[in-house]
């Protein structure tokens, strides 16, 4: 099952950066972030995977196609396009050679073993609730902030003028 | 079981094909999307750890990633929509402001 989920994540990214149109890209992102969720309930975490396909591939992925159709964008050749060959040999060396690394890393042996005695309901509402207001109250409540800040900032640059 | 070097592995082709896409896409949209696929292949790595090491702070720590990202996304996408309205362009080598 997980070699499944995990080959459609990684064909759908990789139609994603391949592909001309945003909104394509886009759509196969959607796939790709649904995968991540469905290896998520693989791995117990039953919340972070309902979290992700509502926030992720829900808000954020609707937000993405909301921009893409209001711009309405026609390609253009930007000022660097004819050294465009060039450049991305060069970056796809430079993040083939950093994948290496990260591959070499991981198949070392400095991997931490198992840990076998089990947390009661793993991953679930109550026990990732529990940990995230009892231990992590104050970034909780920090991240409220951000959001705030966020939200406030978006109106402002958003607005079509600034007065 | 999967071991945990295969959710490593997947994780970081995930993260660099979106490396990959940051670093030659021109249109700035699907940039802004690679860096989404990128914190979601370190989401990976989080939970992936949390459920070998049987420790839910992982969770914790993608919770607030995902908070973040959501964040980044609405701001991100304001300054893209401001940009847009003044240069008419979303290629990233005509938006050269910072240079003069």
């Amino acid at each position: 099952m997980f070699y499944i989920i995990g080959g459609v994540a990684v064909l759908s990214a990789l139609i994603m950066v391949t592909h001309k149109k945003p909104v394509s890209a886009a759509m196969s992102l959607i796939v790709t972030m649904v995968c991540l969720a469905g290896l998520y309930v693989i791995l117990d975490a039953h919340l972070i995977a309902a979290l992700q396909i509502i926030v992720y591939a829900g808000a954020i992925m609707v937000l993405f196609l909301f921009v893409i159709m209001l711009l309405n964008i026609q390609e253009k050749e930007g000022r660097l396009a004819k050294h465009r060959i060039f450049f991305q040999f060069t970056w796809i060396l430079a993040a083939g050679y950093v994948f290496i690394n990260m591959v070499k890393l991981i198949g070392g042996d400095s991997l931490p073993a198992r840990v076998e005695e089990g947390i009661n309901g793993f991953g679930t509402t109550k026990a990732v609730g529990e940990i995230l207001f009892t231990d992590y109250l104050l970034p909780f409540e920090i991240a409220s902030i951000l959001l705030l800040a966020a939200i406030v900032g978006a109106v402002i640059l958003a607005k079509a003028k600034i007065d | 079981m999967v071991p945990l070097n295969h959710y490593l592995i997947l994780s970081a082709i995930l993260f660099t094909i979106g490396a990959v896409g940051v670093f030659t896409r021109r249109n700035v949209l699907i940039i802004y999307m690679c860096i989404e696929l990128m914190l979601n292949a370190v989401n990976l790595t989080f939970i992936a750890f949390s459920k070998f090491l049987n420790n839910m702070d992982g969770h914790i720590f993608t919770f607030m990633i995902m908070t973040v990202a959501a964040a980044e996304a609405a701001v991100g996408l304001a300054i893209i929509l401001a940009i847009f309205r003044n240069r008419e362009t979303v290629n990233v080598d005509d938006i050269n402001l910072m240079k003069g």
